[in-house]
């Protein structure tokens, strides 16, 4: 069943192949990684994918475009607001409809508290990856305030479906401007403590501090966006090269370092942690009045075409492409997925490296792999 | 939960009233309370179900209160295999290596609706498993998509009152798998 | 450079070239034996300066089979949309970009494992996700008739 496993041949007779496999503690999902060692050093990382293969770009081609919604959500499921938010935007800017600035902030806000949960989640495992288990318990202790928000609003913790074409789902709930805001000012006081905890920790800064170095003309040629190609000085964000929602109108930095190494990127999260509060702080007290969806029609016929939509997730780009032939169901979808990019620089960064840092490179890349397989 | 507030009992009672021999029905308990009360899961996560899963093992939810946080990353130390995620054709064959490493006593959940069923991925995918029986025999089964923390500790509670009722007299042999496919 | 520009620029390169000012971006379809050179250029100039690849999609046309790429520029801002097809479907090949912009290796190993379009020049063509048993699923002919419902 498997074919040409080994394509990597030893060299020398010290050199051997290990495999971690599909399933592996440090649980970032089903990636096996046929790693070549020389004693302890890395010389090829060769991933074998797809243990999670769902065929979707095959399935939205059988399905209409509200549905598309419900897979994208499963697709890079930290991020599911911003990947359906992707879709409904290719959608409404194929059909040129205009959608009123109250979807635009409140598709914003969660946006926003979206990648903040996500890094959340990502610094719980990363800390418990190196080894530190309480910062799986703080972040995700953490987390829940965020899902409470969701829940409340959206109907669903993680997978929530809030955004359709056309605008939301339903209208926001009563408390969520309070419940925000308090979470704001709750978090702003926590994130200090996971700077004690792990960014100043000596053993965390041993294992981080150069190592898996990314240049600058890497990150670009290989195509690695999003925090990951932040680290190496790459100015790669979206929401300020080419604003969507109400990206334009609130102010923000992006958050750029020119180290490239494990500990770039893990500052650049932290970091971007503190300007997502600071986008949602500038929108949550202002939220326009006005309808929370806009009338489409009920089978919803993209007229004929290519249309590609690119919106920054919390782990880099994705871009929506959907050639329609003007029936309701499109022609042919793909997903541009950031962790599927940015998966092809692992073999190039881990060079030369033990495979201890191996694990840190991984956790620092922070990939999601349904999002790789689709 | 109390014992007389499950309500979907009937099963559990039948199975219970196979044994009369006090000796062995008070070894059975005291063996069984031991089981019960430490399952030890085997780390798989799939897709989106592994997220529910580490969030029921995080502080709010926490299922180190029912024996359980000692999560085992080998096989052979596992007794609980909760399948957290979609299934697919190139993952199968992995799953049952896995399953069959795991020494007996072992247990199997399927959690959420793609382990089920195949889930919102059922209709026009050409590599999803329509549900994790067709692999490995099933024990508990825990709708949801995902299905809450709280879901998944509701379905482990009642895999410890399966485990309760157990005897080492008869214990079903469970390598037949329900489907041959 | 705006839309037009790029149009022009596109056109002066080879005259076999086809542009058209899509809704986005300009759409350049190349025919697929000049497609190397033109890319490379496209990269290289000082006018244009692609050096992002942002996506490379296969696509079944029904008789034909193609690939679309969706090229930017960091110092620019600009984008451009590239096109080629064959109308070969037992044995369709193009040239491989992978030497000029690396991200290129993943993409084309995933096209060529869905839609069975080889690279010619890349470094390690296999298929990523599914086995070399399954046919090529992403094809508008390829038949299923277990799983896959056709209405």
């Amino acid at each position: 069943m498997e074919e040409q496993v080994n394509v990597i041949t030893p060299d020398e007779k010290e050199e051997y192949i290990i495999n971690m496999g599909p399933q592996h503690p440090s649980t970032h999902g089903v990636l096996r990684l046929v790693v070549s060692l020389k004693g302890e050093i890395v010389k090829n990382v060769q991933p074998h994918l797809g243990y999670i293969h769902r065929g979707i770009e095959k399935m939205c081609e059988s399905i209409t475009y509200p549905q598309i919604i419900h897979l994208t959500d499963r697709m890079d499921y930290l991020s599911a607001h911003i990947n359906n938010e992707a879709v409904c935007l290719a959608v409404e800017k194929a059909l040129d409809t205009e959608i009123p600035d109250r979807i635009k902030v409140v598709r914003t806000i969660m946006s926003e508290l979206t990648r903040i949960q996500s890094h959340q989640l990502w610094w719980a495992s990363f800390g418990m990856d190196l080894g530190g288990l309480t910062c799986f318990f703080y972040g995700l202790r953490d987390r829940e305030k965020v899902l409470d928000i969701f829940e409340e609003t959206c109907g669903s913790r993680m997978i929530v479906s809030y955004n359709c074409p056309g605008g939301l789902m339903y209208d926001i709930h009563a408390n969520f401007q309070k419940r925000v805001k308090d979470f704001i000012k709750y978090f702003r006081k926590i994130l200090p403590e996971y700077d004690q905890l792990l960014s100043g920790n000596v053993i965390f800064m041993e294992r981080s501090k150069g190592i898996g170095k990314l240049s600058l003309e890497d990150a670009i040629s290989y195509g690695v966006t999003g925090p990951t190609g932040r680290a190496s000085g790459f100015s790669c964000d979206i929401r300020k090269h080419e604003p969507y929602s109400a990206y334009d109108r609130v102010t923000f930095n992006e958050v750029l370092r020119y180290d490239g190494d494990t500990y770039s990127r893990y500052m650049v999260r932290i970091d971007e942690m503190r300007e997502s509060m600071n986008i949602i702080e500038q929108l949550i007290d202002n939220i326009p009045e006005g309808p929370y969806a806009v009338k489409m029609k009920p089978i919803i016929k993209l007229p004929e075409g290519e249309y590609y939509q690119r919106v920054e997730t919390a782990r880099g780009e994705l871009g929506v492409f959907i050639i329609s032939d003007g029936n309701k169901n499109p022609y042919r979808v793909k997903f541009r997925s950031p962790n599927f990019v940015n998966l092809g620089a692992l073999n190039h960064i881990s060079k030369d490296f033990k495979i201890a840092d191996l694990v840190a490179i991984g956790g620092s890349l922070d990939l999601v792999i349904p999002d790789i397989d689709r | 939960m109390k014992y007389e507030e499950f309500r979907d009992n009937a099963t559990l009672e039948l199975l219970r009233e196979s044994e009369s021999n006090i000796l062995l029905t008070t070894i059975d308990d005291v063996i069984n309370w031991g089981r019960k009360n430490s399952l030890w899961p085997l780390t798989f996560a799939t897709s989106c179900c592994g997220i529910e899963m580490m969030a029921a093992g995080a502080p709010r939810h926490d299922f180190a209160r029912f024996g359980m946080e000692v999560y085992r990353a080998s096989p052979r130390q596992a007794d609980v295999i909760v399948v957290a995620g979609t299934i697919v054709n190139k993952m199968a064959p992995v799953l049952k290596r896995l399953y069959d490493q795991m020494s007996e006593p072992k247990y199997v959940v399927a959690m959420g609706a793609c382990a089920i069923s195949g889930g919102p991925f059922f209709l026009n995918s050409y590599s999803v498993i329509k549900g994790v029986e067709h692999v490995i025999p099933v024990d508990v089964y825990v709708p949801g998509c995902p299905p809450r923390p709280e879901a998944l500790l509701y379905g482990m509670l009642q895999l410890q009152r399966m485990i309760q009722t157990e005897s080492i007299k008869s214990r079903k042999n469970r390598n037949i798998s329900h489907d041959s496919k | 450079m705006d839309k037009i520009q790029l149009c022009e620029f596109a056109k002066s390169l080879d005259p076999e070239i086809e542009v058209k000012e899509g809704r986005q971006f300009a759409e350049v379809t190349i025919p697929s034996s000049k497609f190397y050179q033109i890319a490379k250029k496209l990269k290289e100039s000082d006018e244009t300066y692609f050096d992002f690849l942002s996506c490379l999609t296969g696509v079944d046309y029904g008789k034909e089979l193609g690939v679309i790429y969706h090229l930017f520029s960091t110092k620019y801002n600009h984008g451009i949309v590239l096109k080629t097809k064959t109308s070969d479907r037992e044995n369709p090949h193009f040239d491989s970009v992978s030497d000029i912009w690396k991200t290129a290796d993943f993409h084309e190993r995933e096209v060529f494992d869905l839609l069975g379009i080889r690279f010619t020049n890349h470094p390690d063509l296999r298929r990523l996700f599914l086995d070399s048993s399954w046919g090529y699923p992403l094809r508008k002919d390829y038949v299923d008739d277990i799983n896959i419902v056709t209405k």
